[in-house]
């Protein structure tokens, strides 16, 4: 009986199989949760436009998706954060990173007696998440927040529990700005060894914590506050004013540096130059081998990542992820003809 | 067990060749014990096979900081440095605060499930208890956030703060901030999580003592309590401890619902009040994301410390049973 469901189970896994190969491409992707919502719809909407071309992406974490990729057990990953050279300089093959979409990060706070919007300075989020400014009324945050009455109140501070892309940006953005952060927690990391604080699991977990916890602060995905309507404060931008997060302000950050932006698109864009720009924010990118051996796999990556450039673009902003800038998508096309 | 195995076959006379063996074979007995023979030394291999894996995938960590990595109070993955203190001190303490929260209750539950409730009662009770048994992890974790949290946070907190905390000595188990989510929160929360456990088995083993020993107890004179106390729940004390030991293997390995009210920060700190993590609950938040070979490296050791922990306290429990069977109690 057992022997038999095996037998059957395998013959129609085989058959399966067999059905996928005869005239469709399948490709198998992994990696980034972030960029997981519109990811799947591209798919989709790529899958209806081109029926022999299948993408089955499987969100496990940007970490799990840069293994996976070098293992060869997936067709491209995908990645919150640029890989680092030692990363790179171990691989056994050349990996080049495409950037898809944009995203920031955004501070949200709950302090008892305040319901107004928080201006926060970058000294006061570097001295909040370093454990040095410990209370609300801190002249840090409260020289920026003029009539706003602060509560002498322990600030307690949220960060996210497990690695993170979020947490990626948010320290790249913290160790740009402070100098102490970058001497005493070190430069971008995706898990950092806090100097202060809580840990929640994902944006649900750091957004949960901070509602239940008087006087905390936390650092969310700002499409997730988008969604779920959660409110946020103000960052300072290098041109030193106050920036509120929205898809133009990101968009328009990534845009300041376009033209200087590397040729392997490796590339942090966080705190840029700009009255407007929004200074927390960063690309996520897939990444895919500069050698295809299959050369149907190969030509099919390459067609869905030109889609992904133009028609693909069109879905973002329904799904709240802010649209790459003109310079980076005419950079990233010619970029394409390097996979071979 | 291959020792049986060979003599078993030995049994069997040579002149009677195949036909003797087939049919025994049609008799079963011969299968019935190849089957769960093999089956058995299939958990061995298992078992054995997951602390390879851990030690080989262990290797980088384990070269790079030796004994080190046990008392290292530093998790950085930012400067590849890593130690496993907090996580073993979390996991040992909120395990110890469940236990203590949960063996009282558990056993008086069960007591009364299968000595004073009527049958009927305590059939119904106990259905509902495996129900429990039975709950995802993860509920037991939401019921965490929304009702354990904000009451520990409001009331029981600031509560133990103002009486033990002023007690000296035992008052350091409850100073500092109080943030609702902690050691202590997650101790209740594993508490609630095993304690169907407890009482589920105990239940069972304490309805297994004999009719004869209680009556026997009356005869002498014991009241009700007392039969139950001083006979019924010392015949059925390695049952039960059984059943404890359950629970505490379920409390050091619980990953979601810990994750969810423990805090995550890495901390070593007298206060039951204050945020920490625990071995299960780090792998589980930190393993899909980690990059460098050495940070998946010691995520990897940090499950074999946890496996060596489950491995010596399990140790300890046989150890405890043989040593208590042999002061009285139930017969060998």
């Amino acid at each position: 009986m057992r022997k038999s469901l095996l037998i059957v189970s395998l013959a129609l896994g085989l058959s399966a199989l067999a059905l996928a190969q005869g005239g469709t491409i399948l490709l198998n992707a992994a990696g980034a949760t972030f960029p997981y919502p519109i990811y799947s719809k591209w798919f989709d909407v790529y899958h209806n436009g081109h029926p022999n071309v299948q993408i089955n992406y499987q969100p496990i974490g940007s970490g799990g998706g840069i293994r996976q990729l070098q293992a060869g057990t997936v067709d491209f990953g995908a990645s919150d954060f640029p890989l680092s050279d030692d990363i790179l300089a171990q691989s056994k093959f050349k990996i080049l990173h495409f950037p898809t979409v944009l995203g920031a990060v955004v501070p949200t706070y709950n302090i008892s007696g305040v319901s107004g919007e928080l201006n926060f300075t970058q000294k006061a989020l570097a001295g909040i998440y370093l454990g040095t400014i410990t209370k609300w009324d801190d002249s840090e945050i409260a020289k920026a927040n003029g009539g706003v009455k602060l509560p002498n109140a322990d600030i307690v501070v949220i960060h996210r529990s497990e690695g993170s892309g979020t947490t990626y940006i948010w320290t790249d953005f913290l160790a740009k700005v402070s100098d102490e952060w970058k001497n005493k927690v070190g430069k971008a990391a995706i898990s950092v060894n806090w100097p202060a604080g809580l840990g929640g699991k994902g944006n649900e977990g750091v957004t949960g914590l901070v509602k239940q916890t008087p006087n905390s602060i936390g650092y969310i995905e700002l499409i997730y506050a988008v969604q779920n309507n959660i409110p946020y404060g103000k960052v300072q931008n290098a041109a030193g004013n106050f920036v509120k997060a929205d898809l133009a302000g990101v968009t328009a950050a990534a845009g300041a540096d376009a033209k200087n932006i590397p040729d392997d698109f490796r590339v942090s864009i966080t705190n840029p130059a700009g009255p407007k720009v929004y200074p927390i924010s960063s690309f996520t990118w897939l990444l895919i081998a500069e050698q295809i051996q299959d050369a149907t796999k190969r030509e099919a990556i390459k067609d869905f990542l030109k889609w992904m450039l133009t028609e693909g673009q069109k879905y973002n902003e329904g799904l709240s992820y802010a649209q790459l800038p003109k310079d980076v998508i005419a950079k990233e096309t010619q970029a394409i003809s390097l996979i071979k | 067990m291959s020792a049986a195995a060979t003599t078993i076959v030995n049994e069997v006379p040579p002149q009677a060749g195949p036909r003797a063996f087939l049919r025994r074979l049609r008799g079963g007995d011969e299968i019935a014990h190849l089957i769960t023979l093999i089956f058995a030394a299939g958990i061995i291999l298992l078992t054995s096979m997951l602390v390879y894996e851990l030690w080989v995938n262990s290797h980088l960590s384990r070269a790079k900081f030796g004994w080190i990595f046990f008392f290292t109070k530093v998790w950085d993955p930012n400067f590849d440095n890593f130690g496993a203190a907090p996580f073993i001190y979390g996991t040992l303490v909120t395990s110890a605060v469940a236990l203590v929260i949960a063996v009282p209750l558990g056993l008086a539950s069960a007591i009364f499930l299968s000595e004073l409730a009527p049958r009927k009662v305590s059939d119904v009770v106990s259905f509902l208890i495996d129900l429990l048994a039975a709950v995802p992890s993860v509920i037991y974790g939401l019921l965490g956030i929304f009702i354990v949290v904000p009451v520990m946070r409001t009331r029981i907190g600031p509560a133990l703060i103002h009486t033990v905390g002023n007690v000296p000595y035992v008052g350091a188990l409850f100073r500092g901030p109080n943030y609702g989510v902690g050691f202590l929160t997650a101790g209740i929360v594993l508490a609630i999580m095993v304690v169907p456990f407890i009482i589920s088995v105990s239940r069972e083993v304490l309805l297994t003592v004999p009719r004869e020993q209680r009556e026997a107890a009356m005869a002498l004179g014991a009241t009700r309590w007392e039969s139950t106390w001083k006979v019924v729940v010392p015949w059925a004390r390695t049952g039960i401890m059984g059943s404890v030991f359950l629970a505490l293997a379920r409390a050091l390995g619980e990953t979601m619902a810990v994750t969810m009210v423990i805090g995550n920060a890495p901390t070593i700190a007298a206060s039951l009040l204050s945020p920490g993590d625990t071995i299960a609950s780090v792998i589980a938040s930190q393993f899909t994301e980690a990059t460098g070979d050495l940070y998946l490296s010691s995520l990897i050791e940090l499950g074999l410390v946890l496996f060596l922990i489950t491995f010596i306290l399990n140790g300890l429990a046989r150890i405890l049973i043989v040593a208590t069977e042999r002061g009285g109690g139930r017969p060998a």
